[in-house]
């Protein structure tokens, strides 16, 4: 097993300690670690179960059931599709598909430069806004398909500067 | 305890409250087909919608093994909506299950199969693509085949029951969810400690003993001198096999099979339990009286040692060094047994009859193979020396009784024969131990107080001519953990204490017949309450038969002492019958 | 600190006096308010928001105009809004280069800025007043009530509105009284089941416990509903006074409000309303000088539709598989941690205050025989005003759509509404004049749900949409019983063949015998209704399936092994934009030159043809059709 750097360690117990007072923490110990380690391996889910006393394979079990856990790292933009119906009659799959067409990965992969992850999510509540896009947290409202390449170029470009 | 009163297809009962309507259905005669609910809850997450009924006062049709029973409720089981729905939802299963039933060796034996012929359901009914397959043969003891799993949770429950650690546990959701240990690795990189518990539950063909019937084949088709050893607890528990009561001893019959199954020599593993005592007992009195490490563990369970180099590095020097009583054996059958037989080691090949998985893995330990010579070269469950029998056509019930082979290792003592059960290796050790402190046999023979058939933790303290012995017995991880948390702690008041891997010891282990009240229509409802019990009877009664009930008097083996070993702890019997351990990490690296 | 019904009355006074103010224009100021939902906010509000604070100071006007954000207007397709008081103004659609002119038009000059009002779509007559537009004309506010109007993240707006007045008056009653009056107010949960609130509280009362606790409901997951996240996003404080009653009525110290992290906003104002509560002492102990304490906390969702169940959602409380369990035994008798508990939703909980603070009577003189009061729809999909519209329970669908909604777009023709997500069903025209209420809608084979309302056009192919609905469910079957675990994928199965032209009769027989399986057989109500968007589209629209599996044609031309892209040769004026946009170089320019036109035209060669639909938007001329 790959061994944690120190740093890591030390950020995950100090989530781990964080919640030490609330009751059957492990969802929000999981959220914190998904938040700021980006991805929960195995290896750091070892560490959780070694502080919590929950067996490594029932958390495991939980990282792999919620759709906001992920085992590998996601990339610098997360791309999320909204899929949800109001999006989906408006035209969100012929969205989706030009991001995955141009990006060359299927909903929840990531493409190999580590630059995009594309994820199709369920309804994030901006019907009003159909389809949306939301990338990073940012809202792209009423997104076209011709819209998709810009997009992307965008953030190409915003990440080269970086 | 209240009654209440149901009505069961409109015929009016009395049953206890708090029953659900599967236990009460059940208690009144009726046997609904189920598969996720097990042994009073131990499972029951209503998952499996096979056990559906129609109830007054719910909506729809119920999981009749979680629904509880109420005053005045009147079940259908043979409505037509509960009829088609119960078929149906077996259906749904057949259509994402392999159905390869002839290939499986949980034929005959399959609960699903079961419910499939109860229920009428058409294999074919309906169709579409299978969930991925994920196959695990890489543990010695152990393999898991997703395509037959029905995600029913009992190897899940049982794997924290009875250990506190769950190994296994739903990966993903929906379509996708299977069972595995964490990451969907293998048993054999995962802190799995093989134990086959799991197996004992799992109601298809999805988890089952790594079977090396294959391997004894090959080995008799070498011409090789294949050699058998059986341990106690198979001999209380084979006779199931073939439809005798839970509890019937069977050694004569399986001696006879084994012969007839064409093994050179039929030997019992007793005199390898002995000859445990023998080193484990002098290896006790040795650390009691030169300051060793205590409490001493007993190191007879394979299944334990795993959990122990997995969890409990640091403890390791509390392990008694003995090999356990199959490997000392088969040691013994390469090394004695074959100079006085001037056979070549190389050409002998020891099977052992185990009611155990992890011995499967235990003869491949690195420490328990001398110059690429294992000390025991195969292991088969009791269950694969059922289906080996049943191959041969042999009719079980039919076979006179016969005695073991009496050459140079035939003789055993009431002492080996309870190793089968938890407390068993403490009470035999005692009896030697007594023996050698005191110069005399205790008396009487037995130490009722480190008996039971439970997984809790029992303890005695023994005031032996003035040397105190403190023991406790544990079986089951969840058990042993307590123990092993004191001695880490520094708090342990213990001087020996017994662990076996198998909640209830050998009796209960991982590779015995499976303990289907569905299949066991003789026996009572409580049988999942009691087979323990009667299996553990059938071994202690043994040991009672017997006029020879302390491994020190077994004449042979003062013979192997006084012709080939020394005496016990000698530097020969280090050699052949002790052996090390290492701590093991638990998840190691996976080259992927 | 708030420690006493004295306290609270007080600061009652005094602040509700200052919002008044605000509104009305007592203070003498123009009073700037922005919408801060989730869809304005994507379009600029806060930026919108800033430059506004930049050119009050910059012109010297900072004491006389204040800025603001508020919760959801509700109106989503106009925004982003821009809303100034006392005058009741309504901008939309605002865009930061339209600030300035606001500024020096309306504010200074007094002047509305006519061009950035609502043009009314029937009448094409441009409306000043929010309260003179049509989408609002027919809502009542019960449940959203504050949204809009209370900056979210100021307890003192909440509290000049009306907050904890109903909490006080709980306070005097007994706990009895607090869940008759509730079940006098014939309020029924809002998240889809429709059980009587006051009854649920009432298990709950009724069992004894050292521990019970209530549960918020925000995982609101239904695709195309967003009225808990407004909520909580515009008036965090009536979910939590809602909370705190249930809490009173039925013995429950703690409280837990599960919302999905898909909703950042909404947790974050959660977060800092339930702070300045516990600050004002309105949340801890003896609140209100009494012997009641309660307080409460967040968990979030973590992405599983499931978990909107309630049983499942406690399981994700407790750290586990967000996987239902068995009823019984019902939460209310052993539910969070295995003490009694009652899960009710944030649009439930949002109407408890109004019921206490305005009383059972007024609540229930709105609203149908059995389903009282008003009810929140996020009314999205194919319909002009798309947004979050409360209106009273028994309003028609016709009402809904063609009043509020402002009817379809681009002329195109009404297919059917869809109401209560994948739980729920489709009705069709003849269904229009019926009134919304929990038991109408079920009796005509769909179901209220959480109060998703997608509208569908002739565009829309049903076979498809249940086809999305049960992929929805696939991948959000938790996967713990059969039925819903296997059935669904074997039903999704049997639609993608259809969709794909593959299917056949037999297959619509299978379909409803595993429709019958799923429904009669799953363990929770996820699985129980799976198949309800099947069997509506089945019963209403099963013309559409034979079409797909006879006559091997998608009537709508969605479905995409089923249709084809066409070029009309004598529309083709041969400019040659569709070849060039094409991803697939199947365009290509023909012989044939149609009379008037200079240029031979183009063609499509189906057989190469990825039917990406790119070719139809570049087209200026009509030229390119779906067959």
């Amino acid at each position: 097993m790959a061994k944690l750097q120190e740093a890591a360690v030390a950020q995950i117990t100090e989530i781990c300690d964080r919640h030490k007072d609330d009751k059957t923490p492990l969802m929000m110990i999981l959220s914190d670690i998904q938040n700021e380690y980006g991805y929960i391996p195995l290896e750091v889910q070892e560490l959780v179960s070694q502080k919590t006393g929950i067996s490594v394979a029932e958390i495991y079990g939980v990282v792999t059931f919620y759709s906001f856990f992920s085992l590998t790292p996601k990339g610098k933009y997360v791309v999320g599709c909204c899929l949800g119906t109001a999006c989906y009659v408006k035209g969100a799959q012929n969205v989706i598909d030009k991001f995955q067409e141009l990006l060359g990965v299927k909903p929840g992969e990531t493409t190999e430069d580590g630059l995009f992850t594309l994820d199709a999510l369920r309804c994030i509540g901006a019907c009003g806004i159909a389809p949306a896009v939301s990338i990073n947290g940012k809202v792209y409202p009423k997104v076209k398909v011709d819209q998709v390449p810009e997009i992307i170029k965008e953030l190409k470009e915003e990440a080269a500067k970086a | 305890m209240s009654l209440v009163n149901i009505k069961i297809e409109g015929q009016p009962y009395q049953v206890e409250a708090g029953l659900t309507i599967l236990e009460a259905a059940k208690a009144c005669g009726y046997e609904i087909p189920s598969l996720c609910a097990f042994n009073h809850g131990e499972c029951n997450q209503g998952s499996c919608r096979v056990c559906l009924v129609e109830a007054t006062g719910a909506r729809g049709l119920v999981a009749s093994c979680v629904y509880p029973v109420s005053e005045g409720m009147e079940i259908k089981i043979s409505s037509p909506a509960a009829v088609q729905a119960r078929r149906r939802s077996v259906e749904l299963m057949l259509s994402n299950h392999n159905k390869n039933c002839q290939q499986c060796d949980k034929n005959g034996q399959c609960e699903l199969l079961h419910v499939a012929q109860i229920t009428g359901a058409r294999e074919d009914a309906f169709q579409g693509v299978h969930s991925e397959t994920h196959i695990d043969t890489l543990a010695p003891g152990l393999i898991r085949d997703t395509s037959k799993c029905i995600l029913c949770g009992r190897c899940i429950a049982r794997c924290s029951n009875a250990h506190g650690m769950g190994i296994l546990g739903f990966e993903n959701r929906g379509f996708a969810t299977f069972v595995s240990p964490a990451e969907n690795r293998s048993f054999a990189d995962s802190p799995c400690i093989q134990c086959g518990q799991c197996v004992n539950v799992c109601p298809t063909g999805a988890l089952m003993e790594h079977s090396e019937i294959d391997k004894v084949d090959a080995a008799f088709k070498a011409g090789k001198h294949v050699i058998v050893q059986a341990a106690p607890a198979v001999r209380a528990a084979i006779g199931e096999e073939f439809d005798n009561p839970v509890g019937t001893p069977c050694t004569g019959k399986m001696i006879a099979a084994l012969r007839r199954l064409g093994f050179e020599r039929v030997y019992d593993v007793n005199f390898g339990a002995d000859l445990t005592i023998m080193e484990e007992g002098t290896e006790l009195l040795g650390r009691l009286q030169n300051g060793g490490v205590l409490p001493m563990i007993t190191s007879c369970s394979p299944g334990w040692i795993n959990y122990a180099e997995y969890n409990y590095g640091d403890l390791l020097p509390h392990l008694s060094s003995c090999k356990s009583p199959h490997e000392m054996q088969g040691a013994v059958i390469k090394s004695y047994w074959a100079q006085e037989k001037g056979i070549d080691p190389k050409d002998i090949f020891v099977v052992s009859i185990m009611p155990c998985v992890a011995k499967k893995f235990e003869k491949e330990r690195e420490q328990l193979i001398t110059n690429g010579n294992p000390d025991v070269d195969a292991v088969l469950t009791t269950r694969e020396l059922a289906r080996m029998i049943r191959r041969a056509g042999i009719m079980f019930n039919r076979l006179p009784d016969e005695e073991w082979d009496q050459d140079i290792m035939g003789d055993y003592t009431g002492a080996g024969v309870i190793f089968g059960v938890t407390g068993g290796v403490m009470e035999a050790a005692l009896r030697t131990v007594y023996f050698k402190l005191t110069g005399k046999e205790s008396e009487p023979v037995e130490f009722t107080a480190v008996r039971g058939h439970d997984a809790g933790i029992r303890e005695a303290s023994l005031d032996i001519n003035g040397t105190t012995v403190n023991v406790a017995i544990a079986s089951g991880m969840k058990s042993a953990k307590v123990l092993l948390d004191e001695i880490r702690e520094g708090k342990s008041k213990y001087q020996f204490i017994e662990i076996m891997g198998c909640p209830g010891g050998c009796i209960n282990g991982g590779g015995q017949p499976y303990v289907r009240p569905c299949f066991m229509p003789n026996e009572g409802d409580d049988i999942l309450d009691t087979y323990k019990e009667k299996r553990a009877q059938a071994l202690y009664s043994e040991d009672e038969r017997q006029t020879l009930r302390q491994s020190h008097k077994n004449p042979q083996i003062i013979e192997l002492y006084e012709k080939f070993l020394g005496e016990p702890n000698s530097h020969k019997a280090h050699e052949l019958l002790h052996t090390t351990y290492a701590a093991r990490e638990g998840f190691n690296e996976v080259k992927k | 600190m708030i420690s006493t019904v004295t306290d609270l009355n007080e600061k009652f006074e005094l602040l509700s006096k200052s919002l008044d103010d605000k509104i009305k224009g007592g203070d003498g100021k123009r009073h700037i308010v922005l919408c801060g939902g989730t869809g304005c906010l994507s379009a600029h509000s806060t930026e919108i928001m800033e430059r506004f604070n930049a050119l009050l100071k910059e012109k010297g006007i900072e004491d006389k105009a204040t800025v603001n954000q508020v919760g959801c207007f509700g109106f989503c397709s106009q925004g982003p809004f821009v809303k100034i008081y006392p005058e009741d103004t309504l901008y939309k659609m605002v865009k930061i280069e339209d600030v300035d002119e606001i500024v020096e038009k309306d504010l200074i000059g007094g002047e509305i800025v006519e061009r950035l009002l609502y043009v009314d779509p029937k009448t094409q007559e441009k409306v000043t007043k929010q309260e003179d537009i049509l989408f609002y004309k027919k809502q009542r506010r019960v449940a959203l009530n504050g949204c809009g109007v209370i900056n979210p993240e100021d307890i003192n707006e909440a509290i000049g509105n009306g907050a904890f007045q109903g909490i006080k008056r709980a306070l005097t009653m007994t706990q009895q009284e607090v869940i008759d009056e509730v079940l006098a107010s014939g309020l029924r949960g809002r998240g889809g089941g429709g059980f009587p609130t006051g009854r649920k509280w009432q298990f709950a009362l009724n069992v004894e416990a050292d521990q019970k606790y209530v549960v918020c409901n925000g995982d609101e997951g239904d695709p195309g509903a967003f009225m808990d996240r407004s909520i909580l996003e515009g008036n965090p404080l009536g979910v939590i006074e809602g909370m705190m009653i249930a809490g009173y009525a039925f013995g429950a110290s703690e409280g837990y409000f599960y919302v999905r992290a898909e909703y950042p906003i909404a947790v974050k104002r959660l977060k800092i309303a339930i702070e300045q509560a516990r600050a004002e002492g309105l949340l801890g102990k003896n609140i209100l000088g009494t012997d009641f304490s309660f307080d409460c906390q967040i968990r979030l969702g973590a992405g599983a539709f499931v978990c909107g169940e309630e049983t499942a959602l406690l399981n994700s409380i407790e750290g586990k598989r967000g996987m239902p369990r068995p009823r019984p035994p019902f939460p209310a008798v052993k539910g969070l941690w295995g003490k009694p508990t009652c899960v009710n939703n944030v649009e439930t909980l949002a109407c408890v205050p109004y019921i206490l603070r305005e009383g059972a009577e007024k609540f229930a003189s709105v609203g149908t025989e059995k389903s009282k009061g008003t009810k929140v729809f996020a009314l999205g999909g194919k319909v002009n005003n798309v947004g979050l519209v409360e209106v009273p329970m028994g309003t028609t669908l016709r009402e809904l759509i063609y009043d509020i909604g402002g009817g379809i777009p681009d002329g195109k023709k009404f297919k059917a509404i869809q109401t209560g997500g994948p739980s729920g069903g489709c009705l069709t025209e003849e269904y229009l004049d019926e009134p919304i209420d929990f038991d109408n809608l079920v009796a005509k084979g769909s179901m209220m749900g959480s109060g998703g309302a997608i509208v569908m056009d002739e565009d829309n192919c049903m076979v498809d949409v249940a086809k999305f609905y049960m992929e929805f469910i696939c991948d959000e079957s938790c996967g713990k019983c059969t039925p819903c675990r296997i059935g669904t994928k074997r039903m999704l199965e049997i639609l993608t063949r259809i969709t794909e032209g593959k299917g056949t009769m037999k297959d619509l027989d299978e379909l409803e015998e595993l429709s019958q399986t799923i429904k009669a057989n799953s363990l929770c109500a996820l699985g129980q209704t799976a198949s309800n968007p099947v069997n509506s589209t089945l019963a209403h629209f099963r013309d559409e399936y034979l079409a797909h599996i006879v006559d091997k044609k998608c009537p709508a031309h969605v479905c995409k092994n089923l249709m084809q892209y066409k070029i009309d040769a004598e529309k083709c004026i041969g400019c040659g934009m569709c070849a060039k946009g094409c991803p697939a170089s199947c365009i290509t320019r023909t012989e044939y030159v149609a009379p008037g036109h200079k240029l031979a035209s183009m063609a499509i060669d189906a057989d190469k043809c990825v039917k990406c639909g790119a070719c139809i938007s570049t087209c200026k001329f009509n030229a390119i059709s779906k067959v």
